[in-house]
């Protein structure tokens, strides 16, 4: 589980979230959900240590990965494994290779196992047989798996997806969700997923935080969101056009 | 000075966190056949052309009769080792590597994957620039030396095929009165310089925010800061050593 507690940040005097606090349940997709420029990969960037919040902790499993020693932070950054928006692979290296490589910086594992460990993450995320194949080469969703890949292949206990959806047509967007589902199910990860995208709430919100403006308003589930009668989520929940006529 | 600041900030951390020396062994060789292999072409055609130019020019100002030929191989062997190969070759060295060290880590940057290493707890600083300062470092003296030898014989074939100087004199004068004291000066230019460059490219990259125009501009400067940063590096070097 990840508890945040009383999580607040600013820039340049500019306060981008206010005491944000939560907990993101272990074998859930946690979804923290809002309009853009709400502040939601800013939390997100807390949570995994690329910004310091100002104010608050963060805790994995109860460990303050805020304020912990080196060695701390060392450990807890194992367990964490992450999907950019852009999926962030590295462009010198093949597919076989970014996968590998969290494996190469963090483990002592020999290199035919390491191999392996690839072609198992590749076969779980749907992809077999594209290892020597350059990033450049893959389209986009195929890069998000190897993402993904990349992101689960050092048994992550807890992942993170910043906008998994993103760039990509609307079906294999589907397939992304329910592989983040999947694998939430079978790895038993904690996994939060930052989206602006109302399908994937739907498919996959089993936890849901919404954000406007820097603040926490709401926090339930796919079930109960269409339900509420918060203005500002209303507003960012019917927002298009088939979601007003479900409504 | 905050970014003099941050500079050393950011020097400071490519020592902190190290990743293990196998893990820098591929990286630095890989960046030294980048770096140093990849520029042997342009370095080779610079320098064959500077000692060319030295010579025939040195021969055009030296016009008194009192004054032997062979100075003017003396003059091209002097301004090679004690300026010309080191000062230019760095320069070219800045316009070819430099730009292409702040355009690969600024892409980096901005495409996330600088973020992807941190998020693994790798030191991305340290990982992704020691191996380039260290590569540098070791690949640059060696295209200077290569640059100074191929200016000299560049001297040589334009000063022959002109008719300026004869073989024999040219010769004589690169050998003539040769204070040794040169060569170990021009080496200690090439290092500092080669770090300069590596360092501040690298920075330059690092901290590049925003798109494509960025990391365009991010390359621009780096070219820049270390063509300023290398000229007054050189004159603070022979002020100080000759």
């Amino acid at each position: 589980m990840i508890e945040i507690k009383n999580i607040s940040k600013s820039f340049d005097n500019k306060q981008v979230l206010f005491d944000i606090s939560g907990k993101f349940v272990k074998g859930k997709t946690n979804l923290i959900i809002g309009a853009s420029g709400t502040g939601k990969s800013v939390l997100l960037k807390c949570l995994v240590g690329l910004l310091k919040p100002d104010i608050g902790e963060v805790l994995f499993d109860g460990r303050d990965f805020t304020n912990g020693d080196k060695n701390l932070l060392t450990d807890i950054r194992r367990d964490i494994g992450m999907l950019f928006q852009g999926s962030a692979l590295f462009d010198s290296k093949n597919v076989e290779e970014n996968i590998k490589f969290p494996l190469d910086v963090l483990s002592e594992l020999p290199e035919n196992e390491k191999i392996e460990k690839v072609n198992h993450c590749l076969k779980l995320v749907g992809l077999e047989n594209i290892n020597k194949k350059m990033p450049s080469e893959i389209s986009g969703g195929m890069k998000k798996r190897v993402g993904i890949a990349r992101a689960i292949v050092n048994d992550s206990k807890y992942l993170f997806c910043d906008e998994p959806n993103s760039g990509l047509d609307p079906l294999t967007a589907i397939k992304i969700d329910d592989l983040i589902l999947e694998l939430t199910r079978k790895l038993d990860t904690t996994t939060i997923v930052v989206t602006h995208d109302m399908n994937s709430v739907i498919e996959i919100g089993e936890y849901i935080m919404f954000l406007h403006n820097g603040k926490k308003i709401w926090e339930g589930d796919n079930k109960n969101i269409l339900k509420s009668k918060i203005k500002e989520l209303n507003d960012f929940v019917f927002s298009n056009k088939l979601m007003k006529k479900l409504k | 000075m905050k970014n003099f600041g941050r500079y050393i900030l950011f020097l400071i951390s490519l020592i902190q966190r190290r990743e293990s020396f196998k893990t820098y062994f591929s990286l630095t060789i890989n960046e030294c056949i980048k770096i140093g292999y990849d520029s042997l072409f342009i370095v080779s055609i610079v320098s064959v052309f500077i000692g060319a130019v030295t010579t025939i020019q040195t021969a055009y100002n030296l016009v008194s009769p009192f004054i032997p030929d062979y100075i003017i191989a003396l003059v091209v062997r002097d301004m090679t080792l004690l300026e010309l190969s080191p000062t230019i070759i760095a320069i070219v060295f800045a316009g070819k590597v430099g730009s292409n060290i702040a355009a690969e880590i600024g892409t980096m940057r901005i495409t996330e994957q600088i973020d992807a290493l941190e998020v693994m707890g790798v030191n991305s600083s340290s990982y992704l620039v020691l191996p380039k300062i260290v590569a540098s470092i070791l690949m640059f003296p060696i295209l200077v030396i290569l640059s100074a030898t191929l200016a000299i014989s560049g001297g040589y074939m334009a000063g022959v095929l002109t008719e300026v100087i004869t073989g024999a004199e040219y010769i004589y004068g690169i050998r003539y009165e040769f204070n040794p004291f040169n060569l170990p000066f021009a080496l200690i230019k090439a290092y500092v310089f080669a770090f300069i460059v590596s360092s501040i490219s690298s920075f330059q990259g690092y901290y590049t925010s925003g798109g494509a125009l960025e990391v365009g501009k991010s390359s621009t400067n780096a070219v820049t800061n270390s063509c300023i940063a290398i000229l007054i590096a050189d004159y603070l070097l022979a002020q100080i050593l000759l």
